[in-house]
């Protein structure tokens, strides 16, 4: 498979008064593309600070992050934002919709980035949302959808605009069992049948288990575990 | 990128509802500020118009040389006498010059709003002082007979002071009068005064035959530099010759300034208050919505797009409050009858006139608020950091 990303060296540390903290120190691996990775490990390890550098919402210490012969960690916050606009969906724990627009006006907003017009859009946002299963809904607002319904529209608004990874941090931690089944057969189906590449950051073993391989990041380094994604 | 604008901004301004405590006191204040700037402009543009209104550029109104109010001039009957007989100076069908020598005095009148006494000017006056009034109608009763204890008294009077009723008897300092009509002149100051027969008052406020002030109508308005070239020319006058126009400019000037001088620092430091509580407003708005803003950014709105949006959010609260503002002004003040002290030490009555140059103005200062007070804001919302999108709310 070709590889999607490619980070080399990669570095993130911060500092907190006079203490310097490192998360992670020269971290060097390739992300494929048509990939269902999910990322493990504990509190603190970093999970999320790589998903923030893979999206391009973080820059790196030192290293780099390239994405499809892009230097990520290199353009600046004008082209970064066009290029997240272009190429990675987003799916949050929170799910972060807007309240007060509903389900379509909240899948619609990366389209408001492109050049389609009203009327491709609203296409568009009605195939999303027919993917995730929530076509009838698209008139209710976040506070009318429960916690699955509104991760779903979460969901439909990270692939509307077809980009080339979906990256995803705690996806299901704030669902129940059953909700957090369906959003992960949701994922599994958008990476197999549309080819989506996925970067899952998860703590549920459970959840990982939907995707094709588990990375452990522990005290800044990897260890990778394929497996046979769950039925 | 105004697809960006539009959705952000559709996101600030659908969100106000949660901050509606906060929102409200924003609109209020500055509902408030622009009241306060409308209420001082419409009492100033009332006065000023008043006093404007009244002038007419075909009348000459003369002085004593360097008095500049009627009160303390002081003129004898020679200088009528010579004023008819100048140049530029129209007559009447049967010949007679249109010139009035007129007395003016001060009488005490109560205030309806207040019950409180109040300078009021008793003009004594001659038959041809009603052919130098534009627009001079009785309303009701009729002229004062010449050489009775009769007035005329302006509607303005009838409506801000008490006692001076039709057919009522009133004592103005010693002496008794019987009150038989009241006239118009269409709202110019002329209507804040009461007339009565010149030779009586002459009489009763022992003024022998003298007078305060000259008025004559000229054969055009470019008569009056005839006029004041034959005062110049004559040395038994000594006046200040001046049209009708200018004289009441003068007089209106100083109190609308000093008006206009209280109403503007107020306004501008009430103005100042509003400020921070539209900066407070927004601040809290941007708070409240940092990791929606961060959500924006992350999707791949800019940072300016999240900018404009709360710039435009606290623009639309301050139009708010500005239209408020100015609609409770138009409602409560315009057209409100008033008055206060002119530059004859006199009441001057004149009604609140909220013009639309004085909205435009009100609705500059609103906005000129919501853009400072969404300043900062909004330059803070453009730098809402991204990795906000991970809180908790």
């Amino acid at each position: 498979m070709t590889s999607l990303y490619t980070l080399t060296d990669l570095s993130k540390g911060y500092t907190r008064g006079k203490e310097s903290i490192t998360i992670f120190e020269e971290l060097t691996m390739t992300i494929p593309e048509g990939d269902f990775m999910a990322i493990m490990g504990p509190s603190g390890s970093g999970k999320t600070t790589l998903l923030n550098l893979l999206g391009g919402i973080d820059r790196p210490t030192s290293g780099s992050v390239e994405c499809q012969g892009v230097r990520v960690d290199k353009l600046s916050e004008g082209k970064l934002a066009k290029w997240r606009s272009q190429n990675v969906g987003f799916i949050f724990q929170f799910y972060n919709l807007m309240p007060t627009l509903t389900a379509a006006q909240n899948v619609e907003l990366p389209l408001l980035l492109t050049g389609l017009s009203g009327k491709q859009r609203k296409e568009r946002v009605a195939t999303a949302l027919d993917i995730v299963g929530l076509a009838d809904r698209k008139g209710h607002r976040p506070r009318q959808l429960s916690g699955g319904q509104q991760q779903r529209v979460a969901i439909a608004r990270a692939i509307v605009a077809d980009p080339k990874v979906l990256l995803c941090d705690e996806p299901t931690g704030d669902l129940d069992r059953k909700s957090a089944d369906e959003i992960l057969e949701t994922l599994q189906l958008l990476n197999k049948d549309l080819g989506k590449t996925i970067v899952m950051v998860t703590h549920d073993p459970s959840a990982a288990r939907y995707a094709r391989r588990e990375l452990h990041l522990d005290k800044g380094r990897f260890v990778e575990q394929v497996q046979e994604p769950a039925q | 990128m105004f697809n960006q604008i539009g959705a952000v901004t559709m996101i600030n301004l659908r969100s106000i509802p949660q901050r509606a405590g906060l929102s409200l006191a924003t609109i209020i204040s500055i509902a408030l500020v622009t009241g306060v700037l409308l209420g001082f402009l419409a009492m100033s543009n009332g006065f000023r118009a008043t006093l404007q209104g009244t002038g007419s550029e075909s009348v000459a109104v003369m002085l004593r040389a360097g008095s500049q109010a009627e009160l303390n001039s002081g003129l004898s009957s020679d200088q009528v006498r010579l004023i008819e007989e100048a140049p530029g100076i129209a007559r009447d069908a049967e010949g007679a010059p249109l010139v009035s020598g007129e007395l003016f005095v001060i009488v005490d009148g109560i205030k309806r709003s207040s019950q409180t006494e109040a300078n009021l000017p008793l003009r004594g006056v001659g038959t041809q002082a009603l052919a130098l009034r534009d627009g001079f109608q009785m309303v009701e009763g009729r002229m004062f007979e010449p050489g009775t204890n009769e007035l005329v008294v302006g509607a303005g009077v009838i409506r801000e002071f008490s006692n001076f009723d039709l057919g009522e008897t009133i004592r103005l300092g010693p002496n008794e009068w019987v009150i038989v009509g009241i006239f118009s002149t269409g709202g110019s100051v002329f209507d804040s005064e009461i007339w009565a027969d010149i030779a009586v008052i002459q009489n009763l406020y022992n003024r022998g035959t003298g007078v305060q002030s000259i008025r004559a109508r000229l054969t055009s308005p470019e008569a009056i530099t005839e006029l004041q070239a034959y005062e110049e020319g004559e040395p038994r006058l000594n006046l200040d010759v001046q049209s009708e126009t200018d004289f009441f400019a003068g007089q209106a000037g100083g109190t609308a300034v000093l008006i206009e001088i209280i109403g503007w620092p107020l306004a501008i430091v009430m103005a100042i208050g509003a400020l921070a509580g539209a900066w407070n407003t927004m601040y809290s708005s941007v708070d409240t919505r940092m990791r929606e803003i961060a959500t924006l950014r992350a999707i791949g709105f800019s940072g300016f797009a999240a900018a404009v949006g709360t710039m435009v959010e606290s623009l639309v609260l301050a139009a708010i409050g500005g239209l408020v503002g100015a609609g409770a002004t138009y409602l409560v003040f315009n057209g409100v009858s008033a008055s206060t002290l002119g530059s004859g030490f006199t009441q001057v009555v004149f009604s609140f006139a909220v013009t639309g140059g004085s909205v435009l103005a009100g609705m500059i200062m609103a906005v000129i608020i919501g853009f400072f007070g969404g300043l900062v804001p909004a330059i803070r919302s453009a730098y809402v950091p991204l990795l906000t999108v991970h809180r908790s709310e």
